[in-house]
C-alpha cells in the first residue's frame, strides 16, 4: 500500500513534485559546481605551490631581506683599467657574478640543525638561492686613444661598430644550491627527470648541474653540454621539469650546495629551509617551535605561502570561496524552504484525505511515514536531477578549461634583476594553469545527502502537520 | 453494542464554549439499524464522532463492546477504528489519486494483510457493491453513486462490527439515493452489523428499525 500510494501521489501530483524537485535540483547542481570548481582551484593552487616549494613541504624557513643600505643593492659590475682583452682598438669585457638573489637574505646553515631538532619534523633540507649574472660587452680602447686626445681632432676608433661605439649584454639566470644527499623534501621533489640523471650523494663538491628543462630549451643547452656559472664550467647531467605540467620549476638551474656556497663566497650560508611535518596537525606546533628557536627567521606554512600567490587564480579562489559558498547556502536554503512550504500546503490541501484515512484506522505513524516517504522521493528525484545538472555544468567548465594565472611573490629563488623576459618570468614564478574541476564520489554523495536532507526536512514538517490533524476533519461536509 | 452514559461533548472556541451534546445516555444493541435525525447544528455529527472513536467525550463514558472509548489512547482508538468500525461520508472521501480497488485496499492496510489478499478482498468487496468491472477506475471517472458504492465497499471490506454513515445520500439524487439505501439495507441484513445512519431525509429514516432525534444536544427517541 505504501509504495502504491506513494507512486500514485508522486505521479499524479506532478506539479508539486516538479516544483520541489527542480528547486532542490538547482541548489544541488550549484553545490556540485561550486564544490568542483573550488576543488579545481585548490588543486591548481597546490600544484603551483608544489612546483615552487616542492612536494611534501609543510613549512619553509627563510630570512627577511634587510632593506638595502647605501652601496648595497643589486650586484654591480666593476672593471679596473687592466681588465679585458684589447684587440684592434676594442676592449672586450666580461664579468660574471654569482650572488644571493636580490631581495633574498642568507643565514647560517646551523639553522638547519635547529630546525631538525624541533619535535615532529621528519625531514628538513636547506637550499641556497643565487642569481648568476654575467656582463659582457665591447667598448673602444680608450687607453690608446688617450695620447691623441690633445689634438682634439681624431674621432675615436674601435668599439663594437669600429667607430667608438659600445655594446653590452647582461644575462642572468637563477641557480639553486641543493643538498645532493637525496633530500626527501625541497624544490626538486616536485620535478620529474626529463633527460640524464638527478643528483647523487657523490656529486657533492662536483661541478655538475641539473637544469630546468624549459630554461634548457631557451638557452639551447642539453645533457652533456656545459654551462658557465661564476666563470666555472659545470657539466649538465640532467634536465628536470615540474610534475604539474603547466608550471616551471623553482629555479633555472640546480648545483650541489657546497659548490654553490664556495663559488658565491657564502660559505656556510643558506637562504631557505624546507621542512616536512610528521602530520599536518603538527604544523602549527612546528611553526611556533622554529620561530622560538630562530627568532630572526620568517617561518611560513603552506597556508601562508598560498596567500602569497596572486593573480587570477587567487581571484578565482576568493570568488569561489566567498560568492560561491554564499550563493550555494542561499539557494540551498531557498530550495529547502520551497520544499517545506509546498509540502505543508500539500498536507493542508489533503486535510480531508488524511482525516479520512485516520477515520478508517490509519495510525499517525502510518500517515507520517506516507508523507515523509513522498517528500523523500521528491528529494531523491531532485537529487538525481541536480547531480545530472551539476555534472553537466562541471563538464562544461572542464571543456572550457579557463586558464588561471598565478604569481608567487615569495618564491625562494626569486627576483632576477636582469636577463631576458623568459628568465624574469621564471624568477617571478608566474604560472599559467588550466582549471580542471574534478568530479569526486564525495561531492556526489554530499549532493545526494543534501537532497535527502531537504526531503527529510520537508517530510518531517509535513508529517508533523499531518499527524496533528484531527480524524474528525473527515466528517466536515464541505467538499 | 454501544452504551453511552451521561455523555457531554463541549467545544471550546477561544472564550465561548459550545455544548454540542449534553448529558446523553443511550444504548444501541448489536445488529440494530438506527437513523439519527434532527435540525442542523443539533449534534448529530458529534454523536457519530464519539461512536466512531474519532473523539473522546468531555465527560461521561462511551463503551463499544468491551472497549471504553472515552479513556483509550490515540493508538488504541486507531486500532478499534481499523478493526471494528466502518465509515461512510456524505462527500464519499475517496482518495483521488488511487483507483477504486486501491481505495478499498486502504482500509485493509492497517490490518497487516499480504498484498495479494488485500487485492482479492478489495475486488470481492467491489463486486458485492456492483462495481466488479470498475476496479481500475479513478474516483474522477466514477459517478457520485458509484463513488459512494466504492466508499461502502471500503467500509465493509474489513467486516466491521459497526457501520457509521453521516448523510450518505446527501449528495445524491433521489434515484441513486434509493439504490444506495437498498444496498446498505441488504448488506445490513446479510452481515448482521450495527448500522447507524445520520440523515435529514425522512425517506431514508423510514427504513430504519429505530429513529432517534437530536435537538440542541439532547436525544429523543422517536416513536
Ligand atoms: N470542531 C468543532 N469546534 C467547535 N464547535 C463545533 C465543532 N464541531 C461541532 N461544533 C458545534 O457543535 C454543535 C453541533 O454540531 P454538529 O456538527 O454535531 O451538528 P449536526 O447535527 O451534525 O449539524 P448538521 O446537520 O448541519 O451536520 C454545533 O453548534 C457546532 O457549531
Ligand atoms: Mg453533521
Amino acid at each position: 500500500m505504501f509504495a502504491t500510494y506513494l507512486f500514485r501521489e508522486i505521479s499524479n501530483r506532478r506539479k508539486q513534485t516538479t516544483i520541489i524537485a527542480i528547486g532542490l535540483a538547482l541548489a544541488i547542481a550549484l553545490v556540485i559546481i561550486v564544490n568542483g570548481v573550488a576543488a579545481g582551484v585548490k588543486s591548481a593552487q597546490s600544484s603551483i605551490l608544489a612546483s615552487i616549494y616542492g612536494v611534501g613541504t609543510d613549512v619553509t624557513v627563510s630570512e627577511e631581506a634587510a632593506v638595502p643600505g647605501e652601496g648595497e643593492g643589486p650586484p654591480r659590475f666593476e672593471f679596473g683599467s687592466d681588465d679585458g682583452a684589447t684587440t684592434d682598438g676594442t676592449t672586450a669585457l666580461s664579468q660574471t657574478r654569482l650572488s644571493a638573489g636580490f631581495g633574498t637574505a642568507t643565514f647560517d646553515a646551523s639553522a638547519l640543525d635547529a630546525v631538525t631538532a624541533v619535535d615532529n619534523v621528519t625531514a628538513a633540507t636547506a637550499t641556497l638561492d643565487l642569481t648568476n649574472s654575467s656582463f659582457s660587452g665591447e667598448m673602444p680602447d680608450f687607453s690608446q686613444g688617450m695620447p691623441q686626445m690633445g689634438d682634439g681632432q681624431s674621432p675615436p676608433v674601435g668599439g663594437a661598430d669600429g667607430a667608438g661605439g659600445s655594446a653590452f649584454s647582461i644575462d642572468s639566470f637563477t641557480v639553486t644550491g641543493i643538498d645532493v644527499g637525496g633530500a626527501a623534501v625541497g624544490p626538486l621533489t616536485s620535478t620529474s627527470l626529463v633527460d640524464g640523471r638527478g643528483f647523487a650523494a657523490s656529486d657533492a663538491g662536483a661541478t655538475v648541474a641539473v637544469l630546468d628543462s624549459t630554461y634548457a630549451t631557451t638557452a639551447e643547452l642539453g645533457v652533456g653540454d656545459t654551462i658557465a656559472i661564476a666563470d666555472t664550467d659545470f657539466e649538465i647531467v640532467g634536465l628536470v621539469s615540474s610534475t604539474s605540467a603547466d608550471a616551471t620549476t623553482a629555479a633555472n638551474s640546480y648545483i650541489p650546495l657546497d659548490v654553490a656556497q664556495s663559488l658565491s663566497a657564502l660559505d656556510g650560508q643558506v637562504s631557505t629551509i624546507f621542512v616536512t611535518a610528521a602530520s599536518s596537525s603538527d604544523i602549527g606546533q612546528i611553526q611556533t617551535d622554529i620561530q622560538a628557536a630562530l627568532p630572526e627567521a620568517k617561518v611560513s606554512t603552506q597556508a601562508d605561502l598560498a596567500s602569497s600567490v596572486s593573480g587570477s587564480l587567487t581571484t578565482a579562489s576568493d570568488l569561489v570561496s566567498n560568492l560561491g559558498t554564499w550563493l550555494s547556502v542561499i539557494v540551498l536554503g531557498a530550495a529547502f524552504l520551497i520544499a517545506i512550504l509546498f509540502t505543508i500546503s500539500g498536507v493542508s490541501r489533503r486535510t480531508r484525505e488524511f482525516g479520512t484515512l485516520k477515520a478508517i484506522g490509519w495510525s499517525n505513524a502510518r500517515i507520517v511515514r506516507q508523507v515523509a516517504g513522498e517528500s523523500l522521493v521528491q528529494g531523491l528525484i531532485g537529487g538525481a536531477l541536480g547531480v545530472a545538472l551539476g555534472l553537466g555544468g562541471l563538464l562544461i567548465v572542464n571543456a572550457v578549461a579557463p586558464t588561471l594565472s598565478a604569481s608567487s611573490s615569495v618564491a625562494p629563488a626569486a627576483q632576477g634583476m636582469f636577463g631576458p623576459p623568459q628568465a624574469t618570468q621564471a624568477a617571478a614564478a608566474t604560472t599559467e594553469i588550466a582549471l580542471q574541476a574534478p568530479v569526486t564520489a564525495e561531492i556526489i554523495a554530499i549532493a545526494v545527502g543534501l537532497a535527502v536532507l531537504g526531503g527529510v526536512l520537508a517530510g518531517v514538517v509535513g508529517g508533523w502537520r499531518a499527524a496533528r490533524l484531527r480524524p474528525a476533519e473527515a466528517l466536515r461536509s464541505v467538499a | 453494542m454501544y452504551t453511552l452514559t451521561n455523555v457531554t461533548k463541549m467545544y471550546r472556541q477561544s472564550k465561548r464554549s459550545v455544548t454540542a451534546l449534553g448529558d446523553v445516555s443511550i444504548e444501541i444493541p448489536s445488529g440494530q439499524m438506527v437513523a439519527i435525525q434532527g435540525p442542523t447544528g443539533g449534534g448529530k455529527s458529534t454523536l457519530l464522532q464519539l461512536l466512531g472513536a474519532l473523539e473522546r467525550p468531555t465527560s461521561g463514558t462511551v463503551v463499544l463492546g468491551e472497549s471504553n472509548l472515552s479513556t483509550l489512547g490515540d493508538a488504541k482508538l486507531a486500532r478499534i477504528r481499523a478493526r471494528e468500525i466502518g465509515f461512510v461520508f456524505q462527500g464519499f472521501n475517496l482518495i483521488p489519486t488511487l483507483t477504486a480497488q486501491e481505495n478499498v485496499e486502504t482500509a485493509l492496510a492497517p490490518l497487516g494483510l499480504q498484498r495479494a489478499e488485500r487485492r482479492s478482498r478489495a475486488a470481492e468487496a467491489l463486486a458485492s457493491v456492483g462495481l466488479g468491472d470498475r476496479l481500475t477506475h479513478l474516483p474522477s471517472e466514477l459517478s457520485g453513486g458509484q463513488q459512494q458504492r466504492v466508499a461502502i465497499a471500503r467500509a465493509l471490506v474489513k467486516n466491521p462490527e459497526v457501520l457509521l454513515a453521516d448523510e450518505p445520500t446527501g449528495n445524491l439524487d433521489e434515484e441513486t439515493r434509493d439504490e444506495i439505501m437498498d444496498l446498505l439495507e441488504s448488506l445490513w441484513r446479510d452481515t448482521g452489523l450495527t448500522l447507524i445512519i445520520v440523515t435529514h431525509d425522512s425517506a431514508v429514516a423510514k427504513r430504519a428499525e429505530r429513529r432517534v432525534r437530536i435537538k440542541q444536544g439532547k436525544v429523543h427517541e422517536a416513536a
